[in-house]
Protein backbone atom coordinates (compact mmCIF):
# COMPACT_ATOMS: atom_id res chain seq x y z
CA UNK A 1 0.00 0.00 0.00
CA UNK A 2 2.84 1.99 1.05
CA UNK A 3 5.07 2.28 -2.48
CA UNK A 4 8.49 3.17 -2.53
CA UNK A 5 9.54 5.46 -5.26
CA UNK A 6 12.03 7.90 -6.84
CA UNK A 7 11.19 10.88 -6.70
CA UNK A 8 12.23 15.20 -6.84
CA UNK A 9 11.08 17.42 -3.83
CA UNK A 10 8.93 19.29 -6.71
CA UNK A 11 6.94 16.05 -7.99
CA UNK A 12 6.51 15.24 -4.24
CA UNK A 13 4.48 18.64 -4.14
CA UNK A 14 2.46 17.90 -7.67
CA UNK A 15 1.42 14.86 -6.55
CA UNK A 16 0.38 16.31 -2.53
CA UNK A 17 -1.38 18.60 -4.54
CA UNK A 18 -3.04 16.32 -6.54
CA UNK A 19 -4.12 14.55 -3.93
CA UNK A 20 -5.79 17.83 -1.78
CA UNK A 21 -7.17 17.99 -5.42
CA UNK A 22 -7.92 22.03 -4.71
CA UNK A 23 -10.68 23.89 -6.45
CA UNK A 24 -8.71 26.61 -7.55
CA UNK A 25 -4.82 27.08 -8.54
CA UNK A 26 -3.45 30.28 -9.61
CA UNK A 27 -0.01 29.95 -10.46
CA UNK A 28 3.06 31.65 -12.30
CA UNK A 29 5.48 29.09 -12.72
CA UNK A 30 9.21 30.06 -11.58
CA UNK A 31 12.77 28.45 -11.50
CA UNK A 32 13.39 26.15 -9.18
CA UNK A 33 9.57 25.69 -8.90
CA UNK A 34 8.43 25.15 -12.30
CA UNK A 35 8.39 21.51 -12.23
CA UNK A 36 5.16 21.72 -9.44
CA UNK A 37 3.36 23.52 -12.09
CA UNK A 38 4.16 21.57 -14.78
CA UNK A 39 3.14 18.29 -12.81
CA UNK A 40 0.25 19.36 -11.85
CA UNK A 41 -0.55 21.55 -15.23
CA UNK A 42 -0.65 17.55 -16.32
CA UNK A 43 -2.73 16.30 -13.87
CA UNK A 44 -5.25 18.71 -14.87
CA UNK A 45 -5.43 18.65 -18.26
CA UNK A 46 -5.51 14.47 -17.53
CA UNK A 47 -8.59 14.99 -15.24
CA UNK A 48 -6.83 13.58 -12.75
CA UNK A 49 -7.91 16.70 -10.69
CA UNK A 50 -10.63 18.75 -10.72
CA UNK A 51 -8.86 22.20 -10.28
CA UNK A 52 -9.88 25.10 -12.08
CA UNK A 53 -6.30 26.47 -13.49
CA UNK A 54 -5.64 30.10 -13.41
CA UNK A 55 -2.04 30.99 -15.25
CA UNK A 56 -1.72 34.31 -14.58
CA UNK A 57 0.55 37.29 -15.97
CA UNK A 58 2.68 37.68 -12.46
CA UNK A 59 2.86 35.99 -9.19
CA UNK A 60 0.93 39.08 -7.81
CA UNK A 61 -1.83 38.43 -9.93
CA UNK A 62 -1.53 34.45 -8.91
CA UNK A 63 -1.53 34.90 -5.07
CA UNK A 64 -4.18 37.40 -5.80
CA UNK A 65 -6.29 34.78 -7.47
CA UNK A 66 -5.71 32.32 -5.24
CA UNK A 67 -7.19 35.22 -2.23
CA UNK A 68 -10.28 35.09 -4.89
CA UNK A 69 -10.51 31.83 -4.78
CA UNK A 70 -10.04 31.43 -1.06
CA UNK A 71 -12.40 33.68 -0.35
CA UNK A 72 -14.89 33.00 -2.29
CA UNK A 73 -14.81 29.60 -0.78
CA UNK A 74 -12.84 27.13 -2.56
CA UNK A 75 -9.72 25.14 -1.21
CA UNK A 76 -6.61 26.34 -2.70
CA UNK A 77 -2.78 25.53 -3.65
CA UNK A 78 -0.07 27.07 -5.35
CA UNK A 79 3.58 26.88 -5.83
CA UNK A 80 6.56 29.70 -5.84
CA UNK A 81 10.05 30.42 -5.17
CA UNK A 82 12.74 33.27 -4.78
CA UNK A 83 11.28 36.71 -6.96
CA UNK A 84 8.43 35.02 -7.55
CA UNK A 85 7.69 34.90 -3.55
CA UNK A 86 9.28 38.11 -3.41
CA UNK A 87 6.41 39.77 -5.93
CA UNK A 88 3.80 37.88 -4.03
CA UNK A 89 4.74 39.49 -0.75
CA UNK A 90 1.93 42.33 -0.92
CA UNK A 91 -0.40 39.92 -1.46
CA UNK A 92 0.62 37.47 1.42
CA UNK A 93 -0.34 39.60 4.11
CA UNK A 94 -3.78 40.20 2.86
CA UNK A 95 -4.25 36.26 2.24
CA UNK A 96 -2.97 35.80 5.93
CA UNK A 97 -5.29 38.95 7.16
CA UNK A 98 -8.28 37.84 5.70
CA UNK A 99 -7.53 34.13 7.06
CA UNK A 100 -7.43 32.23 4.20
CA UNK A 101 -6.03 28.77 4.15
CA UNK A 102 -4.07 28.96 1.22
CA UNK A 103 -1.56 26.38 0.67
CA UNK A 104 1.67 27.16 -0.84
CA UNK A 105 4.61 24.69 -1.55
CA UNK A 106 8.18 27.07 -2.24
CA UNK A 107 11.13 25.98 -3.80
CA UNK A 108 13.50 27.82 -1.18
CA UNK A 109 15.88 29.79 -3.68
CA UNK A 110 18.16 33.09 -3.27
CA UNK A 111 17.19 36.36 -3.96
CA UNK A 112 18.30 39.01 -6.84
CA UNK A 113 20.89 40.76 -7.19
CA UNK A 114 23.08 39.29 -8.60
CA UNK A 115 20.40 37.00 -9.42
CA UNK A 116 21.20 33.56 -8.96
CA UNK A 117 18.55 30.53 -9.59
CA UNK A 118 19.81 28.46 -6.61
CA UNK A 119 18.49 27.43 -3.33
CA UNK A 120 19.32 29.25 -0.20
CA UNK A 121 16.28 30.68 2.44
CA UNK A 122 16.57 34.74 0.85
CA UNK A 123 13.27 34.08 0.07
CA UNK A 124 11.05 32.66 2.86
CA UNK A 125 12.86 34.71 5.30
CA UNK A 126 11.84 37.92 3.64
CA UNK A 127 8.02 36.26 3.64
CA UNK A 128 8.54 35.06 7.46
CA UNK A 129 6.24 38.00 9.45
CA UNK A 130 3.60 37.73 6.81
CA UNK A 131 1.25 35.78 9.10
CA UNK A 132 1.74 32.89 7.10
CA UNK A 133 2.56 29.51 8.95
CA UNK A 134 5.96 28.21 7.32
CA UNK A 135 6.87 24.74 7.55
CA UNK A 136 10.69 23.70 6.40
CA UNK A 137 11.86 20.21 5.00
CA UNK A 138 14.87 18.22 4.75
CA UNK A 139 13.91 16.64 1.85
CA UNK A 140 11.30 14.73 -1.20
CA UNK A 141 9.77 12.57 1.60
CA UNK A 142 9.49 15.44 4.19
CA UNK A 143 8.44 18.49 1.40
CA UNK A 144 5.61 15.47 0.70
CA UNK A 145 4.47 14.99 4.10
CA UNK A 146 4.16 18.56 5.16
CA UNK A 147 2.24 19.89 1.74
CA UNK A 148 -0.30 16.73 2.61
CA UNK A 149 -0.26 18.37 6.58
CA UNK A 150 -0.54 21.50 5.52
CA UNK A 151 -4.01 21.14 3.99
CA UNK A 152 -5.33 20.03 7.40
CA UNK A 153 -3.55 22.70 9.93
CA UNK A 154 -4.24 25.56 7.38
CA UNK A 155 -7.72 24.59 6.88
CA UNK A 156 -8.05 23.21 10.81
CA UNK A 157 -10.60 25.55 12.44
CA UNK A 158 -8.66 26.75 15.23
CA UNK A 159 -6.56 27.91 12.60
CA UNK A 160 -7.67 29.32 9.10
CA UNK A 161 -4.36 30.27 7.46
CA UNK A 162 -2.09 30.42 5.02
CA UNK A 163 0.86 27.76 5.17
CA UNK A 164 3.73 27.56 2.63
CA UNK A 165 6.10 24.75 2.56
CA UNK A 166 9.73 25.08 2.16
CA UNK A 167 12.20 23.08 0.70
CA UNK A 168 16.21 23.56 -0.76
CA UNK A 169 15.93 24.80 -4.15
CA UNK A 170 17.42 22.25 -6.63
CA UNK A 171 19.05 20.46 -3.85
CA UNK A 172 15.66 19.10 -2.97
CA UNK A 173 13.34 20.53 -5.51
CA UNK A 174 15.38 18.42 -8.06
CA UNK A 175 17.19 15.65 -6.27
CA UNK A 176 15.89 12.28 -7.19
CA UNK A 177 15.16 10.65 -3.79
CA UNK A 178 14.07 7.49 -2.33
CA UNK A 179 10.82 8.26 -0.87
CA UNK A 180 7.65 6.43 0.09
CA UNK A 181 4.84 7.65 -1.29
CA UNK A 182 0.84 7.35 0.27
CA UNK A 183 -1.97 5.79 -1.48
CA UNK A 184 -4.10 7.95 -3.02
CA UNK A 185 -7.09 6.27 -0.91
CA UNK A 186 -5.28 7.05 2.30
CA UNK A 187 -3.67 9.98 1.96
CA UNK A 188 -7.06 11.86 0.49
CA UNK A 189 -9.24 10.74 3.28
CA UNK A 190 -6.51 12.21 5.61
CA UNK A 191 -6.63 15.40 3.89
CA UNK A 192 -10.31 15.09 3.96
CA UNK A 193 -13.39 17.48 2.36
CA UNK A 194 -12.67 20.98 2.30
CA UNK A 195 -15.17 23.24 4.41
CA UNK A 196 -15.48 26.89 3.51
CA UNK A 197 -15.81 29.80 6.29
CA UNK A 198 -17.71 32.46 5.20
CA UNK A 199 -17.62 31.89 1.34
CA UNK A 200 -18.12 34.57 -0.65
CA UNK A 201 -20.31 32.43 -3.02
CA UNK A 202 -23.01 31.64 -0.31
CA UNK A 203 -25.31 34.33 -1.88
CA UNK A 204 -27.93 33.26 0.89
CA UNK A 205 -25.25 34.61 3.19
CA UNK A 206 -23.86 37.88 1.93
CA UNK A 207 -20.32 38.36 3.04
CA UNK A 208 -18.07 41.72 2.05
CA UNK A 209 -14.01 40.77 2.32
CA UNK A 210 -11.92 43.40 2.80
CA UNK A 211 -13.35 46.09 4.32
CA UNK A 212 -11.03 49.46 5.85
CA UNK A 213 -9.97 49.24 9.40
CA UNK A 214 -8.63 52.59 11.04
CA UNK A 215 -6.99 53.50 14.23
CA UNK A 216 -9.95 52.25 16.39
CA UNK A 217 -10.12 48.65 15.30
CA UNK A 218 -7.09 47.79 13.55
CA UNK A 219 -4.91 46.53 16.59
CA UNK A 220 -7.88 44.36 17.73
CA UNK A 221 -7.56 42.77 14.25
CA UNK A 222 -3.81 42.21 14.80
CA UNK A 223 -3.71 40.53 18.01
CA UNK A 224 -6.75 38.46 16.81
CA UNK A 225 -3.87 37.40 14.51
CA UNK A 226 -1.39 37.03 16.74
CA UNK A 227 -3.67 34.88 19.22
CA UNK A 228 -4.85 32.87 16.66
CA UNK A 229 -0.81 31.95 15.51
CA UNK A 230 -0.18 31.23 19.16
CA UNK A 231 -2.38 28.52 19.10
CA UNK A 232 -0.71 26.81 15.65
CA UNK A 233 1.26 24.68 17.24
CA UNK A 234 -0.83 22.53 19.32
CA UNK A 235 -2.83 22.36 15.78
CA UNK A 236 0.22 21.04 13.83
CA UNK A 237 0.91 18.21 16.62
CA UNK A 238 -2.63 17.33 16.44
CA UNK A 239 -2.38 16.58 12.70
CA UNK A 240 1.31 15.15 12.64
CA UNK A 241 0.06 12.88 15.57
CA UNK A 242 -2.89 11.65 12.72
CA UNK A 243 -0.45 11.89 10.07
CA UNK A 244 1.61 9.10 12.12
CA UNK A 245 -1.10 6.55 11.96
CA UNK A 246 -1.44 6.89 7.81
CA UNK A 247 2.18 6.87 7.27
CA UNK A 248 4.33 5.38 9.98
CA UNK A 249 6.40 8.71 10.40
CA UNK A 250 6.20 10.93 13.36
CA UNK A 251 6.88 14.54 13.31
CA UNK A 252 7.24 17.55 15.58
CA UNK A 253 7.78 21.26 15.73
CA UNK A 254 10.92 20.76 15.53
CA UNK A 255 13.43 17.77 15.41
CA UNK A 256 15.78 16.76 17.73
CA UNK A 257 18.80 14.90 16.85
CA UNK A 258 21.13 13.31 19.72
CA UNK A 259 20.18 16.51 21.12
CA UNK A 260 19.07 15.45 24.88
CA UNK A 261 22.91 14.36 26.36
CA UNK A 262 24.39 16.62 23.40
CA UNK A 263 27.06 19.23 24.95
CA UNK A 264 27.60 20.51 21.37
CA UNK A 265 25.17 21.06 18.94
CA UNK A 266 24.06 22.61 15.94
CA UNK A 267 20.84 24.46 14.51
CA UNK A 268 20.34 23.87 11.03
CA UNK A 269 17.01 24.26 8.81
CA UNK A 270 16.56 21.45 5.57
CA UNK A 271 18.62 19.56 3.60
CA UNK A 272 21.98 20.78 5.49
CA UNK A 273 20.53 18.86 8.43
CA UNK A 274 21.36 15.62 6.42
CA UNK A 275 25.02 16.41 6.28
CA UNK A 276 24.93 17.87 9.63
CA UNK A 277 23.71 14.35 10.88
CA UNK A 278 26.27 12.60 9.19
CA UNK A 279 29.15 14.51 11.07
CA UNK A 280 27.41 14.44 14.25
CA UNK A 281 27.27 10.79 14.20
CA UNK A 282 31.18 11.17 13.46
CA UNK A 283 31.68 12.62 16.26
CA UNK A 284 29.89 10.73 18.65
CA UNK A 285 31.77 7.91 17.16
CA UNK A 286 35.23 9.42 18.71
CA UNK A 287 33.31 10.10 21.85
CA UNK A 288 31.91 14.08 21.35
CA UNK A 289 28.27 14.45 22.35
CA UNK A 290 27.01 16.41 19.17
CA UNK A 291 23.57 16.77 18.50
CA UNK A 292 21.26 18.66 16.31
CA UNK A 293 18.32 20.64 16.07
CA UNK A 294 16.19 21.04 13.08
CA UNK A 295 13.62 23.19 13.33
CA UNK A 296 10.12 22.60 11.07
CA UNK A 297 8.12 24.96 12.14
CA UNK A 298 9.50 28.13 11.84
CA UNK A 299 6.30 30.56 11.68
CA UNK A 300 5.15 30.55 14.61
CA UNK A 301 8.65 30.33 16.05
CA UNK A 302 7.69 27.18 18.77
CA UNK A 303 10.16 29.30 21.50
CA UNK A 304 9.09 27.40 24.34
CA UNK A 305 10.29 24.46 22.98
CA UNK A 306 13.38 25.35 21.30
CA UNK A 307 14.67 26.65 24.94
CA UNK A 308 13.50 22.84 26.38
CA UNK A 309 15.57 21.07 23.64
CA UNK A 310 18.65 23.85 23.78
CA UNK A 311 19.32 25.14 27.39
CA UNK A 312 21.36 21.92 28.77
CA UNK A 313 23.62 22.45 25.80
CA UNK A 314 27.16 24.33 26.50
CA UNK A 315 27.81 26.01 22.99
CA UNK A 316 25.47 26.13 19.99
CA UNK A 317 26.26 27.11 16.21
CA UNK A 318 22.78 28.47 13.95
CA UNK A 319 23.65 28.35 10.74
CA UNK A 320 21.51 30.39 8.91
CA UNK A 321 21.01 29.57 5.18
CA UNK A 322 20.06 34.19 4.61
CA UNK A 323 21.88 36.82 6.42
CA UNK A 324 20.02 39.87 7.48
CA UNK A 325 21.89 42.87 6.08
CA UNK A 326 22.77 45.75 8.55
CA UNK A 327 25.64 44.01 10.60
CA UNK A 328 22.92 42.09 12.48
CA UNK A 329 22.70 38.03 12.77
CA UNK A 330 20.96 35.44 10.43
CA UNK A 331 17.28 34.94 10.84
CA UNK A 332 17.31 31.70 12.58
CA UNK A 333 20.00 32.76 14.92
CA UNK A 334 17.53 36.11 15.90
CA UNK A 335 15.04 33.64 16.90
CA UNK A 336 17.24 31.06 18.70
CA UNK A 337 18.94 33.78 20.59
CA UNK A 338 15.19 35.95 21.45
CA UNK A 339 14.35 32.04 22.73
CA UNK A 340 16.92 31.46 24.57
CA UNK A 341 17.80 34.65 26.33
CA UNK A 342 14.83 34.20 28.28
CA UNK A 343 16.69 30.68 29.98
CA UNK A 344 18.64 31.32 33.10
CA UNK A 345 20.29 28.26 32.04
CA UNK A 346 21.71 28.53 28.14
CA UNK A 347 24.40 27.71 25.79
CA UNK A 348 26.68 30.09 24.20
CA UNK A 349 25.60 30.18 20.82
CA UNK A 350 27.33 31.39 17.72
CA UNK A 351 26.31 32.24 13.90
CA UNK A 352 27.01 31.25 10.42
CA UNK A 353 25.90 31.91 7.70
CA UNK A 354 26.30 29.47 4.71
CA UNK A 355 25.18 27.75 1.63
CA UNK A 356 23.70 31.17 0.33
CA UNK A 357 22.82 31.22 -3.74
CA UNK A 358 23.26 27.03 -3.19
CA UNK A 359 26.79 27.12 -2.19
CA UNK A 360 27.94 23.95 -1.28
CA UNK A 361 27.59 22.81 2.61
CA UNK A 362 29.98 20.03 2.53
CA UNK A 363 30.68 17.62 5.74
CA UNK A 364 33.65 19.52 6.22
CA UNK A 365 32.03 22.37 7.31
CA UNK A 366 30.12 20.94 9.82
CA UNK A 367 33.37 19.00 11.10
CA UNK A 368 34.98 22.95 11.51
CA UNK A 369 31.72 24.28 13.04
CA UNK A 370 31.95 21.60 15.63
CA UNK A 371 35.17 21.88 16.32
CA UNK A 372 34.73 25.12 17.17
CA UNK A 373 31.70 24.00 19.38
CA UNK A 374 33.94 21.59 21.04
CA UNK A 375 37.02 24.65 22.07
CA UNK A 376 34.20 27.10 23.07
CA UNK A 377 32.47 24.62 25.23
CA UNK A 378 35.64 23.75 27.32
CA UNK A 379 36.92 27.36 27.17
CA UNK A 380 34.10 29.16 27.71
CA UNK A 381 35.50 32.16 24.57
CA UNK A 382 33.64 32.95 21.59
CA UNK A 383 36.31 34.43 19.00
CA UNK A 384 33.54 35.21 16.39
CA UNK A 385 29.90 35.79 17.26
CA UNK A 386 28.90 35.85 13.18
CA UNK A 387 30.46 34.62 10.24
CA UNK A 388 30.48 33.54 7.17
CA UNK A 389 31.46 30.28 5.93
CA UNK A 390 32.44 28.21 2.64
CA UNK A 391 33.00 31.66 1.45
CA UNK A 392 36.68 33.04 -0.01
CA UNK A 393 38.67 35.48 1.84
CA UNK B 1 -16.26 48.99 20.60
CA UNK B 2 -15.08 45.57 20.44
CA UNK B 3 -12.11 43.74 22.39
CA UNK B 4 -9.65 41.49 19.68
CA UNK B 5 -11.85 37.90 21.38
CA UNK B 6 -14.91 39.98 19.73
CA UNK B 7 -14.06 40.35 15.87
CA UNK B 8 -14.39 38.17 13.22
CA UNK B 9 -11.64 36.32 11.83
CA UNK B 10 -10.46 37.91 8.80
CA UNK B 11 -12.29 41.11 9.79
CA UNK B 12 -15.25 39.28 7.43
CA UNK B 13 -18.37 41.33 7.75
CA UNK B 14 -20.94 38.78 8.07
CA UNK B 15 -24.24 41.44 8.15
CA UNK B 16 -25.82 42.21 4.78
CA UNK B 17 -25.92 46.55 4.55
CA UNK B 18 -24.30 47.17 7.42
CA UNK B 19 -22.19 50.06 6.01
CA UNK B 20 -25.61 51.98 6.83
CA UNK B 21 -24.52 52.12 10.26
CA UNK B 22 -20.75 53.85 9.35
CA UNK B 23 -22.05 57.19 9.70
CA UNK B 24 -19.47 58.78 7.47
CA UNK B 25 -20.95 62.62 7.70
CA UNK B 26 -18.30 62.61 10.60
CA UNK B 27 -15.08 63.36 8.23
CA UNK B 28 -17.04 66.31 6.62
CA UNK B 29 -14.74 69.31 7.12
CA UNK B 30 -16.86 71.67 4.71
CA UNK B 31 -20.90 71.01 4.97
CA UNK B 32 -23.46 71.84 2.00
CA UNK B 33 -26.35 74.05 2.79
CA UNK B 34 -29.05 74.35 0.74
CA UNK B 35 -30.94 77.70 -0.66
CA UNK B 36 -34.25 76.44 -1.42
CA UNK B 37 -35.49 80.19 -2.70
CA UNK B 38 -32.32 79.71 -5.29
CA UNK B 39 -32.88 75.56 -6.39
CA UNK B 40 -34.59 75.24 -9.75
CA UNK B 41 -35.41 71.62 -8.44
CA UNK B 42 -33.09 70.58 -11.76
CA UNK B 43 -31.57 67.48 -9.14
CA UNK B 44 -28.02 67.93 -10.47
CA UNK B 45 -27.10 67.51 -7.18
CA UNK B 46 -28.72 64.68 -6.64
CA UNK B 47 -26.91 62.80 -10.06
CA UNK B 48 -23.72 64.13 -8.75
CA UNK B 49 -23.96 62.69 -5.52
CA UNK B 50 -21.23 59.82 -4.80
CA UNK B 51 -22.92 59.17 -1.35
CA UNK B 52 -26.77 59.34 -2.17
CA UNK B 53 -26.52 62.20 0.69
CA UNK B 54 -29.55 64.54 -1.21
CA UNK B 55 -32.88 62.99 -0.33
CA UNK B 56 -35.21 63.34 -2.90
CA UNK B 57 -39.25 62.32 -2.23
CA UNK B 58 -41.70 62.87 -4.83
CA UNK B 59 -39.12 63.97 -7.38
CA UNK B 60 -38.40 66.88 -5.37
CA UNK B 61 -35.07 67.29 -3.60
CA UNK B 62 -35.13 67.98 0.25
CA UNK B 63 -32.58 68.27 2.94
CA UNK B 64 -28.84 66.97 3.08
CA UNK B 65 -28.68 63.82 5.12
CA UNK B 66 -25.90 64.36 6.78
CA UNK B 67 -25.21 60.70 8.26
CA UNK B 68 -23.38 60.64 5.11
CA UNK B 69 -22.56 63.62 3.46
CA UNK B 70 -18.97 63.52 3.12
CA UNK B 71 -18.87 67.64 2.29
CA UNK B 72 -17.44 66.78 -0.97
CA UNK B 73 -18.52 69.94 -2.62
CA UNK B 74 -19.76 68.23 -5.68
CA UNK B 75 -23.09 69.63 -5.73
CA UNK B 76 -22.05 72.54 -4.85
CA UNK B 77 -19.83 73.38 -7.87
CA UNK B 78 -22.44 71.31 -10.08
CA UNK B 79 -25.28 73.46 -9.26
CA UNK B 80 -26.40 76.01 -11.01
CA UNK B 81 -28.43 77.85 -8.58
CA UNK B 82 -31.09 80.53 -10.16
CA UNK B 83 -29.89 83.81 -11.67
CA UNK B 84 -26.57 83.21 -11.00
CA UNK B 85 -26.82 82.47 -7.39
CA UNK B 86 -26.02 78.81 -6.29
CA UNK B 87 -28.42 76.74 -4.00
CA UNK B 88 -26.09 75.23 -2.34
CA UNK B 89 -23.11 76.71 -0.45
CA UNK B 90 -20.49 75.26 1.54
CA UNK B 91 -19.90 76.36 4.68
CA UNK B 92 -16.83 75.34 7.27
CA UNK B 93 -17.74 72.92 9.60
CA UNK B 94 -17.82 73.91 13.32
CA UNK B 95 -17.98 77.74 12.57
Amino acid sequence: MHRKIAATGNEAVANAMRIANPDVCGAYPITPATEIMQRFTSFVSNGQVNTEMVLAESEHSAMSACIGAAAAGGRVATATSSQGLAFMWEMLFIASGLRLPIVMGVANRALSAPINIHGDHSDAMGARDCGWIQLFSENAQEAFDNMLQAFRIAEHMDVRLPVMVGMDGFITSHSIQTMEWIDDETASKFIGEYKAVSPMLDIKHPVSYGPLILTDMYMEYRKAHEHVMSGVPKAVLEVAKEFEKISGRSYGLLEKYKLDDAEVAIVVMSSAAGTTKEVVDQFRENGVKAGVLKPRLFRPFPYAEIREALKHVKAVAVLDRADCFGGSHGPLYLDIAAAMYQSAERPLIINKIFGLGGRDYMPVHAENVLKELVQIAKDGKINSAKEYIGVRE
Amino acid sequence: MKTWKEVTPGAVITEPGSSRKFKTGSWRAFRPRWIPENCIQCLLCWIYCPDMAIKVKDSKRGEFDYDYCKGCGLCALECPGKKGNKAIVMEEEGK
